[in-house]
Protein backbone atom coordinates (compact mmCIF):
# COMPACT_ATOMS: atom_id res chain seq x y z
CA UNK A 1 0.00 0.00 0.00
CA UNK A 2 2.85 2.42 1.10
CA UNK A 3 4.96 1.31 -1.62
CA UNK A 4 2.23 2.35 -3.96
CA UNK A 5 1.74 5.35 -3.15
CA UNK A 6 4.86 6.22 -3.16
CA UNK A 7 5.39 5.00 -6.46
CA UNK A 8 2.05 7.22 -7.91
CA UNK A 9 3.59 10.24 -6.02
CA UNK A 10 6.99 9.86 -7.82
CA UNK A 11 4.75 9.27 -11.17
CA UNK A 12 2.66 12.66 -10.07
CA UNK A 13 5.29 14.69 -9.37
CA UNK A 14 6.99 13.63 -12.77
CA UNK A 15 4.45 14.43 -14.57
CA UNK A 16 3.66 17.67 -12.84
CA UNK A 17 7.13 18.77 -13.45
CA UNK A 18 7.08 17.99 -17.02
CA UNK A 19 4.04 20.19 -17.40
CA UNK A 20 5.83 22.69 -15.39
CA UNK A 21 8.84 22.64 -17.88
CA UNK A 22 6.23 22.68 -20.88
CA UNK A 23 4.11 25.66 -19.30
CA UNK A 24 7.58 28.22 -17.69
CA UNK A 25 10.25 27.07 -20.61
CA UNK A 26 8.97 29.12 -23.17
CA UNK A 27 9.57 31.87 -20.41
CA UNK A 28 13.23 31.33 -20.00
CA UNK A 29 13.64 30.77 -24.52
CA UNK A 30 12.72 34.07 -24.32
CA UNK A 31 14.85 35.63 -21.75
CA UNK A 32 17.79 33.33 -23.23
CA UNK A 33 17.13 34.29 -27.08
CA UNK A 34 17.18 38.15 -25.71
CA UNK A 35 20.81 37.76 -25.01
CA UNK A 36 21.79 36.28 -28.38
CA UNK A 37 22.15 37.85 -32.02
CA UNK A 38 19.89 36.01 -34.35
CA UNK A 39 22.17 33.90 -35.98
CA UNK A 40 22.78 32.59 -32.61
CA UNK A 41 19.28 32.21 -31.74
CA UNK A 42 18.85 29.54 -34.37
CA UNK A 43 22.31 27.74 -34.59
CA UNK A 44 21.79 23.55 -33.92
CA UNK A 45 22.62 22.86 -31.37
CA UNK A 46 20.99 25.61 -29.67
CA UNK A 47 22.31 27.60 -26.93
CA UNK A 48 20.87 27.35 -23.95
CA UNK A 49 22.71 29.76 -21.58
CA UNK A 50 22.22 33.62 -21.90
CA UNK A 51 24.87 34.62 -24.42
CA UNK A 52 26.11 38.44 -24.30
CA UNK A 53 24.38 40.42 -26.73
CA UNK A 54 22.06 42.34 -24.76
CA UNK A 55 22.84 45.42 -24.83
CA UNK A 56 23.38 45.07 -28.52
CA UNK A 57 19.82 43.62 -29.20
CA UNK A 58 18.99 47.27 -27.01
CA UNK A 59 20.66 49.28 -28.91
CA UNK A 60 18.92 48.02 -32.28
CA UNK A 61 15.61 47.50 -30.86
CA UNK A 62 15.87 51.35 -29.57
CA UNK A 63 16.31 51.92 -33.21
CA UNK A 64 13.59 49.95 -34.39
CA UNK A 65 11.24 51.17 -32.19
CA UNK A 66 11.91 53.43 -29.87
CA UNK A 67 11.39 51.83 -26.86
CA UNK A 68 11.23 54.75 -24.57
CA UNK A 69 8.45 56.27 -26.24
CA UNK A 70 6.39 52.56 -26.94
CA UNK A 71 6.79 52.22 -23.45
CA UNK A 72 5.45 55.87 -22.51
CA UNK A 73 2.55 55.13 -25.11
CA UNK A 74 1.61 51.92 -23.27
CA UNK A 75 1.89 52.99 -20.00
CA UNK A 76 -0.46 56.33 -20.60
CA UNK A 77 -2.87 54.47 -22.58
CA UNK A 78 -3.08 51.20 -20.00
CA UNK A 79 -2.94 53.71 -16.50
CA UNK A 80 -5.76 56.31 -17.82
CA UNK A 81 -7.84 53.24 -19.53
CA UNK A 82 -7.82 51.77 -15.73
CA UNK A 83 -8.09 54.52 -13.80
CA UNK A 84 -11.33 55.57 -15.76
CA UNK A 85 -12.81 52.23 -16.07
CA UNK A 86 -12.70 51.52 -13.15
CA UNK A 87 -14.00 54.46 -11.93
CA UNK A 88 -17.01 54.08 -14.32
CA UNK A 89 -17.40 50.28 -13.75
CA UNK A 90 -17.23 50.99 -10.10
CA UNK A 91 -19.97 53.73 -10.15
CA UNK A 92 -22.18 51.51 -12.16
CA UNK A 93 -22.00 48.61 -10.43
CA UNK A 94 -22.71 50.58 -6.98
CA UNK A 95 -25.81 51.90 -9.04
CA UNK A 96 -27.06 48.28 -9.87
CA UNK A 97 -26.37 46.89 -6.41
CA UNK A 98 -28.00 49.47 -4.17
CA UNK A 99 -30.50 51.12 -5.85
CA UNK A 100 -33.84 50.81 -7.08
CA UNK A 101 -34.40 52.83 -9.87
CA UNK A 102 -36.86 52.87 -12.77
CA UNK A 103 -35.55 50.92 -15.41
CA UNK A 104 -32.78 49.32 -13.54
CA UNK A 105 -33.15 45.71 -14.89
CA UNK A 106 -33.89 47.57 -18.70
CA UNK A 107 -30.07 49.07 -18.33
CA UNK A 108 -28.37 46.34 -16.95
CA UNK A 109 -29.68 43.72 -19.35
CA UNK A 110 -28.83 45.83 -22.21
CA UNK A 111 -25.18 46.47 -20.67
CA UNK A 112 -24.78 42.64 -20.34
CA UNK A 113 -25.92 41.44 -23.58
CA UNK A 114 -22.82 43.40 -25.03
CA UNK A 115 -20.54 40.44 -23.70
CA UNK A 116 -22.16 38.37 -26.06
CA UNK A 117 -21.52 40.52 -28.48
CA UNK A 118 -17.77 40.37 -30.49
CA UNK A 119 -15.71 42.92 -29.96
CA UNK A 120 -15.14 42.91 -33.24
CA UNK A 121 -18.47 44.18 -34.68
CA UNK A 122 -17.78 47.72 -33.35
CA UNK A 123 -14.45 47.91 -35.51
CA UNK A 124 -15.78 49.56 -38.65
CA UNK A 125 -17.81 52.09 -37.05
CA UNK A 126 -15.52 52.91 -34.49
CA UNK A 127 -13.13 53.54 -36.92
CA UNK A 128 -15.48 55.77 -38.99
CA UNK A 129 -16.45 57.79 -35.65
CA UNK A 130 -12.25 58.20 -34.93
CA UNK A 131 -11.81 59.12 -38.52
CA UNK A 132 -14.40 62.00 -38.75
CA UNK A 133 -13.38 63.28 -35.13
CA UNK A 134 -10.30 63.22 -36.46
CA UNK A 135 -8.91 61.79 -33.50
CA UNK A 136 -7.43 58.69 -35.60
CA UNK A 137 -3.73 58.29 -34.17
CA UNK A 138 -4.38 58.99 -30.67
CA UNK A 139 -3.85 58.66 -27.09
CA UNK A 140 -8.06 58.88 -26.56
CA UNK A 141 -8.70 56.61 -29.66
CA UNK A 142 -7.34 53.87 -27.80
CA UNK A 143 -8.46 54.75 -24.37
CA UNK A 144 -12.06 55.59 -24.60
CA UNK A 145 -14.10 52.63 -26.52
CA UNK A 146 -14.10 50.30 -23.94
CA UNK A 147 -14.17 52.19 -20.67
CA UNK A 148 -17.92 51.02 -19.95
CA UNK A 149 -16.61 47.43 -19.75
CA UNK A 150 -19.70 45.45 -19.19
CA UNK A 151 -18.07 42.66 -17.71
CA UNK A 152 -16.50 44.96 -15.11
CA UNK A 153 -19.41 46.28 -14.13
CA UNK A 154 -21.35 42.96 -13.70
CA UNK A 155 -18.06 41.90 -11.12
CA UNK A 156 -18.66 44.90 -9.23
CA UNK A 157 -22.25 44.63 -9.28
CA UNK A 158 -21.80 40.52 -7.96
CA UNK A 159 -18.90 42.37 -5.46
CA UNK A 160 -21.51 45.20 -4.36
CA UNK A 161 -24.02 43.11 -2.98
CA UNK A 162 -21.28 41.96 0.28
CA UNK A 163 -21.65 46.04 1.14
CA UNK A 164 -23.51 46.45 3.80
CA UNK A 165 -26.77 48.75 3.48
CA UNK A 166 -26.51 50.15 7.30
CA UNK A 167 -23.29 51.35 6.17
CA UNK A 168 -24.55 53.37 3.90
CA UNK A 169 -27.46 54.60 5.65
CA UNK A 170 -25.19 55.69 8.57
CA UNK A 171 -23.69 57.68 6.44
CA UNK A 172 -26.71 58.99 5.06
CA UNK A 173 -28.19 59.50 8.63
CA UNK A 174 -24.81 61.79 8.99
CA UNK A 175 -25.66 64.20 6.37
CA UNK A 176 -23.04 62.82 4.09
CA UNK A 177 -23.53 63.31 0.61
CA UNK A 178 -24.55 60.30 -2.05
CA UNK A 179 -20.80 61.06 -3.70
CA UNK A 180 -19.33 61.92 -0.67
CA UNK A 181 -20.50 57.72 0.31
CA UNK A 182 -19.26 56.92 -2.44
CA UNK A 183 -15.85 58.06 -2.42
CA UNK A 184 -15.47 58.04 1.62
CA UNK A 185 -17.56 54.78 2.26
CA UNK A 186 -17.90 52.54 -0.87
CA UNK A 187 -14.51 52.66 -2.30
CA UNK A 188 -12.40 52.25 0.64
CA UNK A 189 -14.51 48.80 1.88
CA UNK A 190 -14.42 47.85 -1.67
CA UNK A 191 -10.60 47.82 -2.03
CA UNK A 192 -10.21 43.90 -2.79
CA UNK A 193 -12.79 44.33 -5.29
CA UNK A 194 -11.13 47.25 -7.39
CA UNK A 195 -8.05 45.66 -7.38
CA UNK A 196 -9.28 42.80 -8.98
CA UNK A 197 -11.08 45.06 -11.76
CA UNK A 198 -8.47 47.25 -12.17
CA UNK A 199 -5.73 43.76 -12.53
CA UNK A 200 -8.44 42.85 -15.16
CA UNK A 201 -8.62 46.09 -16.83
CA UNK A 202 -5.20 46.43 -16.97
CA UNK A 203 -4.04 43.58 -18.64
CA UNK A 204 -6.62 43.91 -20.90
CA UNK A 205 -5.57 47.06 -22.46
CA UNK A 206 -2.13 46.47 -22.21
CA UNK A 207 -2.11 42.97 -24.30
CA UNK A 208 -4.77 44.97 -26.45
CA UNK A 209 -3.92 44.61 -30.14
CA UNK A 210 -6.69 44.34 -32.76
CA UNK A 211 -7.98 47.56 -31.81
CA UNK A 212 -4.60 49.54 -31.62
CA UNK A 213 -3.34 48.32 -34.61
CA UNK A 214 -6.33 49.47 -36.29
CA UNK A 215 -6.46 52.99 -35.19
CA UNK A 216 -2.53 53.82 -34.71
CA UNK A 217 -0.91 54.32 -37.70
CA UNK A 218 2.53 56.25 -36.93
CA UNK A 219 5.66 54.63 -35.05
CA UNK A 220 5.62 57.36 -32.64
CA UNK A 221 2.12 56.72 -31.14
CA UNK A 222 2.72 52.52 -31.07
CA UNK A 223 1.98 50.70 -28.29
CA UNK A 224 3.67 47.71 -27.20
CA UNK A 225 1.98 44.76 -29.21
CA UNK A 226 1.47 46.93 -32.37
CA UNK A 227 5.62 47.46 -32.01
CA UNK A 228 6.13 43.85 -31.70
CA UNK A 229 3.83 43.21 -34.61
CA UNK A 230 5.70 45.88 -36.82
CA UNK A 231 9.37 44.18 -35.90
CA UNK A 232 7.82 40.46 -37.03
CA UNK A 233 6.21 42.83 -40.20
CA UNK A 234 9.47 43.90 -41.49
CA UNK A 235 11.31 42.31 -44.58
CA UNK A 236 14.63 40.71 -42.70
CA UNK A 237 13.80 40.02 -39.06
CA UNK A 238 16.11 40.36 -36.35
CA UNK A 239 15.09 37.92 -33.86
CA UNK A 240 17.23 38.68 -30.73
CA UNK A 241 15.60 42.26 -31.11
CA UNK A 242 12.09 40.96 -31.43
CA UNK A 243 12.80 38.28 -28.03
CA UNK A 244 14.24 41.15 -26.19
CA UNK A 245 10.79 43.11 -27.12
CA UNK A 246 8.98 40.77 -25.93
CA UNK A 247 10.63 40.36 -22.96
CA UNK A 248 10.61 44.02 -21.67
CA UNK A 249 6.75 43.82 -22.45
CA UNK A 250 6.15 40.52 -20.51
CA UNK A 251 8.95 41.21 -17.70
CA UNK A 252 7.29 43.92 -15.61
CA UNK A 253 3.35 41.95 -15.83
CA UNK A 254 6.15 38.84 -14.58
CA UNK A 255 7.14 40.92 -11.63
CA UNK A 256 3.51 41.86 -10.54
CA UNK A 257 2.27 38.77 -10.98
CA UNK A 258 4.74 36.85 -8.89
CA UNK A 259 4.15 39.75 -6.01
CA UNK A 260 0.50 39.69 -6.17
CA UNK A 261 -0.39 36.45 -7.32
CA UNK A 262 -3.97 35.72 -5.18
CA UNK A 263 -5.08 39.18 -6.92
CA UNK A 264 -3.28 38.80 -9.97
CA UNK A 265 -5.45 35.63 -10.51
CA UNK A 266 -8.30 36.87 -9.52
CA UNK A 267 -8.04 39.50 -10.98
CA UNK A 268 -7.56 38.14 -14.48
CA UNK A 269 -10.16 35.69 -13.98
CA UNK A 270 -12.32 38.01 -13.49
CA UNK A 271 -13.10 38.02 -9.89
CA UNK A 272 -14.93 35.06 -11.23
CA UNK A 273 -13.12 32.69 -8.77
CA UNK A 274 -13.15 33.37 -5.48
CA UNK A 275 -11.02 31.83 -2.84
CA UNK B 1 -33.15 42.55 12.02
CA UNK B 2 -34.84 45.33 14.39
CA UNK B 3 -32.02 47.63 13.65
CA UNK B 4 -32.28 47.16 9.39
CA UNK B 5 -36.26 47.82 10.08
CA UNK B 6 -35.54 51.24 11.83
CA UNK B 7 -33.19 52.34 9.40
CA UNK B 8 -35.57 51.39 6.37
CA UNK B 9 -38.39 53.68 8.47
CA UNK B 10 -35.74 56.65 9.02
CA UNK B 11 -34.73 56.73 5.51
CA UNK B 12 -38.67 56.79 4.58
CA UNK B 13 -39.32 59.92 7.05
CA UNK B 14 -36.24 61.40 4.94
CA UNK B 15 -37.87 61.25 1.49
CA UNK B 16 -41.41 61.77 3.13
CA UNK B 17 -40.51 65.82 4.49
CA UNK B 18 -38.37 68.29 3.69
CA UNK B 19 -36.69 68.53 7.03
CA UNK B 20 -33.46 66.78 7.31
CA UNK B 21 -32.69 64.58 10.04
CA UNK B 22 -29.15 66.86 10.33
CA UNK B 23 -28.57 70.71 9.62
CA UNK B 24 -24.80 70.31 8.59
CA UNK B 25 -25.49 72.39 5.79
CA UNK B 26 -28.04 74.35 4.89
CA UNK B 27 -27.75 74.23 0.94
CA UNK B 28 -30.70 72.16 -0.60
CA UNK B 29 -29.02 68.84 -1.81
CA UNK B 30 -29.14 68.66 -5.27
CA UNK B 31 -28.39 64.57 -5.10
CA UNK B 32 -30.63 62.67 -3.39
CA UNK B 33 -31.08 59.14 -3.25
CA UNK B 34 -33.72 59.33 -5.64
CA UNK B 35 -31.76 60.87 -8.78
CA UNK B 36 -27.84 59.62 -7.53
CA UNK B 37 -28.28 55.74 -9.61
CA UNK B 38 -28.88 58.18 -12.47
CA UNK B 39 -26.08 59.82 -11.71
CA UNK B 40 -23.85 56.94 -10.93
CA UNK B 41 -24.85 54.78 -13.63
CA UNK B 42 -24.73 58.04 -16.50
CA UNK B 43 -21.21 57.83 -17.67
CA UNK B 44 -20.95 54.04 -18.55
CA UNK B 45 -24.29 54.51 -20.18
CA UNK B 46 -22.96 57.22 -21.87
CA UNK B 47 -20.09 55.68 -23.17
CA UNK B 48 -21.90 52.46 -23.88
CA UNK B 49 -24.32 53.62 -26.01
CA UNK B 50 -21.62 55.95 -27.90
CA UNK B 51 -19.12 53.42 -28.36
CA UNK B 52 -21.11 49.89 -27.98
CA UNK B 53 -24.53 50.23 -28.84
CA UNK B 54 -24.14 52.88 -31.80
CA UNK B 55 -21.14 51.03 -33.74
CA UNK B 56 -23.16 47.60 -32.99
CA UNK B 57 -26.45 49.16 -34.90
CA UNK B 58 -24.54 51.10 -37.27
CA UNK B 59 -22.01 47.87 -38.41
CA UNK B 60 -25.47 45.88 -38.77
CA UNK B 61 -26.64 49.17 -41.35
CA UNK B 62 -23.55 48.72 -43.01
CA UNK B 63 -23.45 45.44 -43.44
CA UNK B 64 -26.62 46.01 -46.05
CA UNK B 65 -24.64 48.82 -48.21
CA UNK B 66 -21.95 48.32 -50.84
CA UNK B 67 -19.30 50.84 -51.58
CA UNK B 68 -20.37 52.30 -55.23
CA UNK B 69 -17.54 55.08 -56.32
CA UNK B 70 -16.34 55.74 -52.95
CA UNK B 71 -19.98 55.97 -51.29
CA UNK B 72 -21.81 53.21 -49.59
CA UNK B 73 -25.41 52.80 -50.54
CA UNK B 74 -27.89 50.80 -49.59
CA UNK B 75 -27.45 47.28 -51.65
CA UNK B 76 -30.11 44.97 -49.58
CA UNK B 77 -28.29 41.74 -48.94
CA UNK B 78 -25.73 41.74 -51.61
CA UNK B 79 -23.01 41.54 -49.19
CA UNK B 80 -24.75 38.08 -47.51
CA UNK B 81 -25.02 36.36 -50.59
CA UNK B 82 -21.21 37.05 -51.83
CA UNK B 83 -20.59 35.91 -48.21
CA UNK B 84 -22.66 32.49 -48.59
CA UNK B 85 -21.10 31.73 -51.92
CA UNK B 86 -17.71 32.99 -50.71
CA UNK B 87 -15.18 29.77 -50.52
CA UNK B 88 -12.66 32.01 -48.73
CA UNK B 89 -15.23 32.85 -45.82
CA UNK B 90 -15.88 28.83 -45.55
CA UNK B 91 -12.26 28.17 -45.35
CA UNK B 92 -11.91 30.79 -42.55
CA UNK B 93 -15.37 28.99 -41.34
CA UNK B 94 -13.86 25.88 -41.39
CA UNK B 95 -10.54 26.54 -40.10
CA UNK B 96 -11.90 28.18 -36.79
CA UNK B 97 -14.44 25.29 -36.51
CA UNK B 98 -11.84 22.60 -36.52
CA UNK B 99 -9.92 24.59 -34.17
CA UNK B 100 -12.60 24.86 -31.60
CA UNK B 101 -13.40 21.05 -31.78
CA UNK B 102 -10.42 19.83 -31.50
CA UNK B 103 -8.41 22.51 -29.26
CA UNK B 104 -11.30 23.37 -26.93
CA UNK B 105 -11.41 20.13 -25.63
CA UNK B 106 -8.07 18.78 -25.71
CA UNK B 107 -7.59 22.33 -23.53
CA UNK B 108 -10.31 21.32 -20.89
CA UNK B 109 -8.67 17.86 -20.46
CA UNK B 110 -5.74 18.68 -19.38
CA UNK B 111 -7.35 22.28 -17.42
CA UNK B 112 -8.58 19.44 -15.08
CA UNK B 113 -6.34 16.62 -15.37
CA UNK B 114 -3.75 19.02 -13.52
CA UNK B 115 -6.36 20.70 -11.54
CA UNK B 116 -7.15 17.42 -10.31
CA UNK B 117 -3.95 16.37 -9.47
CA UNK B 118 -3.05 19.66 -7.48
CA UNK B 119 -6.17 19.19 -5.70
CA UNK B 120 -5.14 15.82 -4.82
CA UNK B 121 -3.24 15.36 -1.39
CA UNK B 122 -0.32 13.50 -2.79
CA UNK B 123 0.92 16.76 -4.63
CA UNK B 124 2.68 19.34 -2.45
CA UNK B 125 4.05 23.36 -3.03
CA UNK B 126 0.63 23.60 -4.74
CA UNK B 127 0.92 27.37 -4.89
CA UNK B 128 4.45 27.26 -7.37
CA UNK B 129 2.57 24.86 -9.11
CA UNK B 130 -0.39 26.74 -9.74
CA UNK B 131 1.45 29.93 -9.89
CA UNK B 132 3.98 28.28 -12.89
CA UNK B 133 0.81 26.54 -14.72
CA UNK B 134 -1.07 29.90 -14.77
CA UNK B 135 2.19 32.07 -15.95
CA UNK B 136 1.16 31.71 -19.71
CA UNK B 137 -1.67 33.56 -18.71
CA UNK B 138 -0.27 36.88 -18.20
CA UNK B 139 1.69 37.15 -21.56
CA UNK B 140 0.31 39.35 -24.24
CA UNK B 141 -1.47 37.38 -27.15
CA UNK B 142 1.20 38.74 -29.19
CA UNK B 143 4.04 37.83 -27.34
CA UNK B 144 3.28 34.29 -27.02
CA UNK B 145 2.90 33.94 -30.85
CA UNK B 146 6.43 35.21 -31.39
CA UNK B 147 7.75 33.10 -28.71
CA UNK B 148 6.07 30.09 -30.46
CA UNK B 149 7.26 31.90 -34.07
CA UNK B 150 11.12 30.98 -33.12
CA UNK B 151 10.56 28.02 -31.61
CA UNK B 152 8.80 26.39 -34.04
CA UNK B 153 10.74 27.35 -36.43
CA UNK B 154 11.55 24.33 -39.27
CA UNK B 155 15.32 24.19 -39.53
CA UNK B 156 16.51 26.01 -36.92
CA UNK B 157 13.71 26.21 -34.20
CA UNK B 158 14.39 24.69 -30.56
CA UNK B 159 11.11 21.87 -30.81
CA UNK B 160 12.25 20.37 -33.85
CA UNK B 161 15.73 20.20 -32.58
CA UNK B 162 14.49 18.65 -29.32
CA UNK B 163 12.15 16.10 -31.29
CA UNK B 164 15.29 15.22 -33.30
CA UNK B 165 16.56 13.93 -30.17
CA UNK B 166 14.34 11.74 -29.83
CA UNK B 167 14.50 10.57 -33.13
CA UNK B 168 11.60 12.27 -34.98
CA UNK B 169 12.40 14.24 -38.21
CA UNK B 170 11.81 17.81 -38.94
CA UNK B 171 8.66 18.84 -39.29
CA UNK B 172 7.17 22.30 -41.31
CA UNK B 173 5.52 23.62 -38.54
CA UNK B 174 4.15 26.77 -39.75
CA UNK B 175 4.73 26.12 -43.40
CA UNK B 176 2.68 23.36 -44.13
CA UNK B 177 -1.45 23.74 -43.78
CA UNK B 178 -1.73 20.84 -41.49
CA UNK B 179 0.67 21.66 -39.13
CA UNK B 180 -0.07 25.52 -39.28
CA UNK B 181 -3.07 24.88 -37.86
CA UNK B 182 -1.59 22.37 -35.17
CA UNK B 183 1.06 25.30 -34.20
CA UNK B 184 -1.91 27.42 -33.81
CA UNK B 185 -3.61 24.96 -31.55
CA UNK B 186 -0.47 24.76 -29.64
CA UNK B 187 0.06 28.36 -28.78
CA UNK B 188 -3.49 28.74 -27.82
CA UNK B 189 -3.42 25.82 -25.40
CA UNK B 190 -0.12 27.08 -23.97
CA UNK B 191 -1.43 30.30 -23.34
CA UNK B 192 -5.20 29.17 -22.04
CA UNK B 193 -4.28 25.83 -20.33
CA UNK B 194 -3.49 27.21 -16.81
CA UNK B 195 -6.16 30.04 -16.80
CA UNK B 196 -8.83 27.32 -17.05
CA UNK B 197 -7.31 25.06 -14.44
CA UNK B 198 -7.06 27.60 -11.66
CA UNK B 199 -11.09 27.96 -12.87
CA UNK B 200 -11.36 24.61 -12.32
CA UNK B 201 -9.29 24.28 -8.75
CA UNK B 202 -11.35 26.25 -7.57
CA UNK B 203 -14.16 24.70 -8.44
CA UNK B 204 -12.64 21.36 -7.37
CA UNK B 205 -11.95 22.99 -3.40
CA UNK B 206 -15.81 23.69 -3.35
CA UNK B 207 -16.95 20.18 -3.60
CA UNK B 208 -17.66 19.75 -0.27
CA UNK B 209 -15.21 16.68 1.05
CA UNK B 210 -18.20 14.72 2.97
CA UNK B 211 -19.35 13.27 -0.54
CA UNK B 212 -16.12 11.83 -0.87
CA UNK B 213 -15.47 10.43 2.55
CA UNK B 214 -19.59 8.88 1.68
CA UNK B 215 -18.44 7.36 -1.28
CA UNK B 216 -15.17 5.64 0.30
CA UNK B 217 -17.26 4.20 3.04
CA UNK B 218 -19.42 2.61 0.39
CA UNK B 219 -16.08 1.14 -0.87
CA UNK B 220 -16.39 2.97 -4.03
CA UNK B 221 -12.57 3.21 -6.16
CA UNK B 222 -10.89 7.11 -6.67
CA UNK B 223 -11.95 6.30 -10.15
CA UNK B 224 -14.97 5.73 -9.60
CA UNK B 225 -15.54 8.84 -7.30
CA UNK B 226 -13.49 10.91 -9.88
CA UNK B 227 -16.40 10.42 -12.56
CA UNK B 228 -19.46 9.76 -10.37
CA UNK B 229 -18.71 12.58 -7.94
CA UNK B 230 -16.16 14.85 -9.24
CA UNK B 231 -16.99 15.53 -13.20
CA UNK B 232 -20.50 15.78 -12.39
CA UNK B 233 -20.04 18.58 -9.62
CA UNK B 234 -17.67 20.27 -11.99
CA UNK B 235 -20.75 20.51 -14.58
CA UNK B 236 -21.07 24.25 -13.62
CA UNK B 237 -17.54 25.22 -14.42
CA UNK B 238 -17.21 23.05 -17.42
CA UNK B 239 -20.54 25.23 -19.26
CA UNK B 240 -18.67 28.64 -18.29
CA UNK B 241 -14.54 27.60 -19.63
CA UNK B 242 -16.50 26.07 -22.48
CA UNK B 243 -18.63 28.88 -23.69
CA UNK B 244 -15.64 30.63 -22.80
CA UNK B 245 -13.35 29.25 -25.05
CA UNK B 246 -15.64 28.93 -27.89
CA UNK B 247 -16.53 32.57 -27.85
CA UNK B 248 -12.77 33.08 -27.72
CA UNK B 249 -11.98 30.71 -30.06
CA UNK B 250 -14.15 32.04 -32.52
CA UNK B 251 -12.91 35.81 -32.02
CA UNK B 252 -9.19 33.81 -32.31
CA UNK B 253 -7.50 36.63 -34.22
CA UNK B 254 -4.01 37.88 -32.68
CA UNK B 255 -2.14 34.43 -32.78
CA UNK B 256 -3.44 33.96 -36.65
CA UNK B 257 -2.12 37.05 -37.26
CA UNK B 258 1.32 37.11 -35.71
CA UNK B 259 2.22 33.32 -35.89
CA UNK B 260 1.17 32.21 -39.13
CA UNK B 261 -0.74 34.82 -40.94
CA UNK B 262 -3.41 33.21 -41.67
CA UNK B 263 -1.06 30.83 -44.18
CA UNK B 264 0.06 29.16 -45.99
CA UNK B 265 -2.63 29.32 -48.61
CA UNK B 266 -5.30 30.55 -46.16
CA UNK B 267 -5.47 27.48 -44.10
CA UNK B 268 -4.78 29.41 -40.58
CA UNK B 269 -7.34 31.95 -41.82
CA UNK B 270 -9.72 32.57 -39.07
CA UNK B 271 -13.28 34.22 -39.22
CA UNK B 272 -11.81 37.41 -37.18
CA UNK B 273 -8.73 37.42 -39.30
CA UNK B 274 -10.51 37.63 -42.60
CA UNK B 275 -13.15 40.31 -40.98
CA UNK B 276 -9.66 42.37 -40.42
CA UNK B 277 -8.25 41.81 -44.39
CA UNK B 278 -11.49 42.68 -45.97
CA UNK B 279 -12.23 46.04 -43.16
CA UNK B 280 -8.61 47.20 -43.12
CA UNK B 281 -6.55 46.13 -45.97
CA UNK B 282 -9.54 46.22 -48.53
CA UNK B 283 -11.48 49.17 -47.00
CA UNK B 284 -14.63 46.88 -47.54
CA UNK B 285 -16.25 48.01 -44.62
CA UNK B 286 -19.95 46.61 -45.55
CA UNK B 287 -18.55 43.09 -46.86
CA UNK B 288 -16.15 43.35 -43.46
CA UNK B 289 -19.73 44.10 -41.67
CA UNK B 290 -21.34 41.34 -43.01
CA UNK B 291 -18.84 38.99 -41.70
CA UNK B 292 -19.02 40.64 -38.01
CA UNK B 293 -22.49 39.51 -38.15
CA UNK B 294 -22.14 35.94 -39.20
CA UNK B 295 -20.11 35.62 -36.48
CA UNK B 296 -22.53 37.31 -34.31
CA UNK B 297 -24.80 34.66 -35.18
CA UNK B 298 -22.87 31.88 -34.63
CA UNK B 299 -21.85 33.18 -31.44
CA UNK B 300 -25.39 33.38 -30.10
CA UNK B 301 -26.59 30.00 -32.07
CA UNK B 302 -23.45 28.00 -30.46
CA UNK B 303 -24.13 30.01 -26.93
CA UNK B 304 -27.49 29.14 -27.02
CA UNK B 305 -27.07 25.28 -27.81
CA UNK B 306 -24.49 25.14 -25.02
CA UNK B 307 -26.93 26.48 -22.44
CA UNK B 308 -29.64 24.61 -23.79
CA UNK B 309 -27.79 21.27 -23.76
CA UNK B 310 -26.56 21.94 -20.19
CA UNK B 311 -29.74 22.80 -18.97
CA UNK B 312 -31.74 19.63 -20.71
CA UNK B 313 -28.74 17.24 -18.94
CA UNK B 314 -30.05 18.67 -15.23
Amino acid sequence: MNKQTGLQKVLMYTLLLFGVILSVGPFYWMFVSATHSSGEIFKVPPNFLPGDKLLENFRNLNESIDIASVMTNSLIITLTFTFFGVLMCTMAGYAFAKFHFKGKDAIFFMLLIAIMIPYQVTLIPLFEVFAKLNWLNTYQSVVLPQLAFPFAIFLMRQNMAALPDSLLEAARVDGAGEFKIFFTVVLPTMRPALAAVAIFLFMFQWNNFIWPLVVLNTQDMYTMPVALSSLIGMSRIDYGQVMLGTTISTLPIMIFFLLLQKQFISGILGGSVKE
Amino acid sequence: MAQLHIQSDHQNKREGTPVKPVKASSKKKWITPQNAPYLFILPAVLFYILFTLYPVISSFIMSFKTNTDGEYVFAGLANYTRLIHDPLFYKALGNTFLILIVQVPVQLFLAVLIAVALNSQLVKFKSFFRVAYFMPAITALVASSIIFMIMLDENYGLVNYLLGLVGIEKIAWLNDPFWAKVSLMMAITWRWTGYNMVIFLAGLQNIPSSLYEAASMDGASKVKQFFYITLPQLKPIFLFTFVLSTIGTLQLFDEAFILTKGGPNNSTLTITLYLYQNGFRYFDFGYASAIAYALVAIIVVLSWIQMKVAGDRK
